[in-house]
């Protein structure tokens, strides 16, 4: 099987850091249960709390406000389960983890730039007095596209409602203060920001309630059962630590994401970026080349050794188009033409190189009219 | 280059950790119930897909993504090939609890409006139990089976509980505290019989006895990484596709898994955990006569030396690497701080740290002083002869040295039955 050796889908996944890749291998080789009293199960214990206070650092929270969990669907669905609130009200861009947890929530629009309707969202939380909470993503997936989450919790909070921010795509790539968003309840995931697969973590205000979804054993202050993953949970704290300190990469990011699109433009007038007024992260570029199959463009960029995707990996090689893009308004051909091309801290300046060497190559050989400009 | 050089120093990191666990000041680790270390061959396997093998097994759009779903899916076959199932009908899980809780809520919900009742043992795992409870709350009819003073289920009262209304039946294969074996094979075929899917949790199994879902009846089963020399944080639960059970998710999203449990699969660890049953697999066998060998050289060490030592549980039924012991007229918390150059627990780990003594051992019909004076020892992979050897001296010595201080044992020896002394009230 051909190999790509540009990866360009670091939303899906990002390579482990090296730093995490320390702490995971290590504590590998240990043993312990961490409920156990004994010496063993005592160091696993302290191997947990310390990644607990680097989780907390990284979105400004109390480590005992922090519950680990197998990932971010997990912490969703603990959220969004566990808070027990009546009703529960969702953006339309929310990631499928979110939206299939609760099936019955309404869902708020968002405008052509993939931001939501504030305005609606207040109309939906007025137009019933139960208690509600709010799920809102801080960054898309697909789009990149932050969410005004900080004004949402307001108004979350004037109509009685809690809030439930999904960070898994902000976190590591932007600043993140669960504080100052005025969340009650944070969802981060560790393999989005360097860290290992199977662990995530949500953050709570310490003021709201939550039950546990599993039960039984008592880990995790009784808000999530089953023995830890200690290497996971060190692994992810280390990540967690390392990207704190390295915030700065995503400076660098921007300008290679920023040309790329630039550069793509150019070369392919008829191209576009999909939520590109909005504010977004640094890291993603969602770009649509009308008239060209989104698969088409994804295979034929993978056997050029370029690996990148069409929507999010949880519903790729699924048929059926974005609901992200589809809520946002967009065309059907703009939809069905749009990758997602997202950097991460292992990309190099000449994965970009690559992608457009190949992208407008693609682009000259089946876009309608080939109206390819030189680069 | 880079991953073998980490492999040779994880090996040495775990060989190190467990042998020779005097040199360095580490105890002897005696606790393969709570958790196994991660045997170094699984660890080396991981290793490639930490970095260069690195992907998302959902992303269907390029090589990275297939090459990791090609990885999870070999994987799948190891662990089925372990259990004799089919490998679509396992289901990659965060570890054993949230099998059980799947299994357990799962069939229940999905089941509820023709049946509302679960039967299931007084000495499961405390996950079981709790979502027991839990169901109970909701309006499910619960049954606990008792067991006997041998930690077995009664066959026929399994028999006279079942009812029309009878959802599940889920009693554990092995029990954790105490390593005895329940007649699995009989009870998977009077669940078969009556017509009741029968769902076992095999965290303590799996690895250790041989199982086998078609021979056994089995129709849910729970898996455990950590229990088996596998990695933690990944766990599997069979469920049969033929007859079909249906479960309700309790993680529903992203459609992973059969629509039966949703997220990203952790790639690394589900290689992991195919590992440790494809090793499991091939040496199983031999593992389990060395550890009985063991296993019966600590328990006749510790007889020959000291009277009124009283093992909990079946002996013939039991897994080879289990012992569970109480120390008549010791005092069980300072056996335990007596014994810090050993790594034993007095009940499971989930539990260790509550003063209460272990439920398992009281429905056994162990007297509370007597449960409180139990260790359990577990031996496992790693260990050796002279740790065997080492800890039978150690614990010997211990109870010794305490029943000397005892005047309670002074008296027991003296002929005095304390049972029948009444105790002055202050």
């Amino acid at each position: 099987m051909m190999q790509s050796a540009v990866y360009l889908p670091h939303n899906a996944t990002t390579p482990l850091r090296p730093e995490a890749e320390r702490a995971v291998i290590a504590t590998l080789a240990r043993v312990g249960n961490p409920s156990s009293v004994h010496r063993f199960g005592r160091a696993a214990r302290r191997t947990i709390e310390d990644a607990r206070e680097q989780v907390a650092a990284l979105v400004g929270a109390r480590a005992e406000n922090v519950t680990f969990t197998s990932g971010g669907t997990e912490a969703n669905a603990l959220a969004l389960r566990g808070a027990g609130r009546a009703r529960v009200v969702v953006s339309a861009v929310e990631h499928a983890s979110v939206l299939a947890a609760v099936p019955g929530a309404v869902r708020v629009p968002v405008d052509s730039e993939g931001v939501i309707d504030l305005a609606a969202l207040e109309a939906a939380l007025a137009a019933d007095s139960r208690p509600a909470l709010v799920s809102l993503m801080l960054a898309n997936n697909e789009t990149g596209v932050i969410q005004p989450v900080a004004r949402a919790a307001e108004i979350a909070r004037r109509h009685g409602a809690a809030l439930h921010c999904d960070a898994v795509q902000a976190a590591g790539k932007i600043p993140v203060d669960a504080a100052e968003l005025g969340a009650h309840f944070v969802t981060l995931s560790a393999h989005k920001l360097g860290g290992p697969m199977g662990v995530g973590a949500l953050v709570t205000d310490g003021t709201a309630p939550l039950e546990a979804l599993l039960k039984g054993g008592g880990q995790e202050r009784g808000l999530r059962a089953g023995t830890e993953n200690v290497s996971g949970i060190a692994g992810f704290g280390a990540a967690a630590e390392a990207v704190r300190a390295d915030l700065d990469c995503m400076g660098r990011l921007a300008a290679w994401r920023d040309a790329l699109e630039a550069r793509a433009r150019a070369a392919v007038p008829s191209a576009r970026i999909l939520g590109a007024d909005a504010l977004r992260l640094p890291n993603t570029s969602c770009l649509a080349l009308p008239g060209v199959a989104a698969e088409t463009q994804v295979i034929a960029l993978d056997l050029a050794g370029v690996a990148v995707s069409a929507g999010s990996a949880c519903s790729s090689g699924k048929v059926g188009a974005s609901h992200v893009l589809a809520a946002m308004g967009l065309d059907a051909d703009i939809v069905g033409s749009a990758i997602r091309i997202s950097l991460g801290w292992s990309s190099a300046a000449a994965d970009i190189e690559r992608f457009l060497e190949s992208w407008t190559a693609l682009a000259a050989r089946t876009a309608p009219g080939g109206a390819v400009s030189a680069a | 280059m880079r991953a073998n050089e980490a492999t040779a120093k994880i090996e040495n990191a775990v060989r190190g950790a467990l042998k020779n666990p005097r040199s360095d000041g580490a105890p002897v680790y005696l606790d393969y119930q709570a958790t196994t270390p991660t045997d170094p061959r699984v660890v080396e396997t991981m290793l490639p897909y930490f970095n260069a093998r690195f992907g998302n097994p959902h992303s269907r759009s390029h090589a990275y993504g297939w090459r990791a779903e090609d990885a999870v899916e070999h994987a799948r076959e190891q662990i089925a090939s372990l259990i004799k199932a089919n490998p679509k009908e396992l289901i990659f899980t965060s570890g054993a609890t949230e099998s059980n809780n799947l299994a357990l809520k799962g069939v229940a919900y999905f089941y509820k409006d023709k049946k509302n009742h679960i039967i299931t043992c007084v000495t499961e795992h405390k996950c079981v139990l709790d979502a027991c409870r839990h169901l109970e709350q909701e309006g499910f009819r619960v049954t606990y089976l008792p067991v006997g003073a041998n930690g077995l289920i009664d066959l026929e009262r399994l028999k006279a509980t079942i009812d029309d209304k009878t959802a599940l039946v889920s009693i554990m294969a092995v029990n954790n505290e105490i390593g005895v074996i329940q007649p699995i094979r009989e009870i998977g075929r009077i669940c078969r019989e009556r017509g009741v899917f029968f769902h076992t949790d095999c965290a303590q199994a799996v690895g250790k006895i041989p199982l086998d879902v078609e021979d056994m009846n089995i129709d849910l089963m729970s898996i455990s990484g950590h229990k088996i020399y596998g990695p933690m944080g990944i766990g599997a639960l069979y469920v049969r596709r033929r007859p079909r059970v249906r479960l309700v998710p309790l993680i529903n999203a992203g459609g992973q898994e059969r629509g039966m449990r949703s997220g990203t699969l952790p790639l690394p660890l589900c290689v992991g955990l195919g590992a440790a049953c494809a090793i499991a697999e091939k040496e199983m066998g031999a593992e389990a006569e060395r550890l009985k060998a063991m296993r019966d050289r600590l328990y006749n060490r510790l007889k020959q030396r000291l009277p009124e030592i009283y093992l909990n549980g079946d002996l013939d039924h039991r897994i080879p690497g289990n012992l569970n012991i109480s120390f008549a007229y010791v005092e069980g918390e300072g056996l335990m701080m007596g014994l810090k150059d050993l790594a034993v627990s007095s009940g499971s780990a989930c539990t260790s740290a509550s003063l209460e003594p272990s439920y398992v051992l009281r429905a056994l019909g162990v007297e509370e002083e007597l449960a409180h004076t139990s260790l359990r020892l577990g031996l496992g992979r790693f260990t050796t002869e002279a740790e065997v050897d080492y800890a039978a001296d150690r614990i010997a010595a211990e109870v010794e040295r305490l029943r000397a201080m005892s005047p309670l044992w002074e008296m027991a020896r003296e002929g005095i039955d304390i049972k029948s002394i009444k105790w002055a009230e202050h």
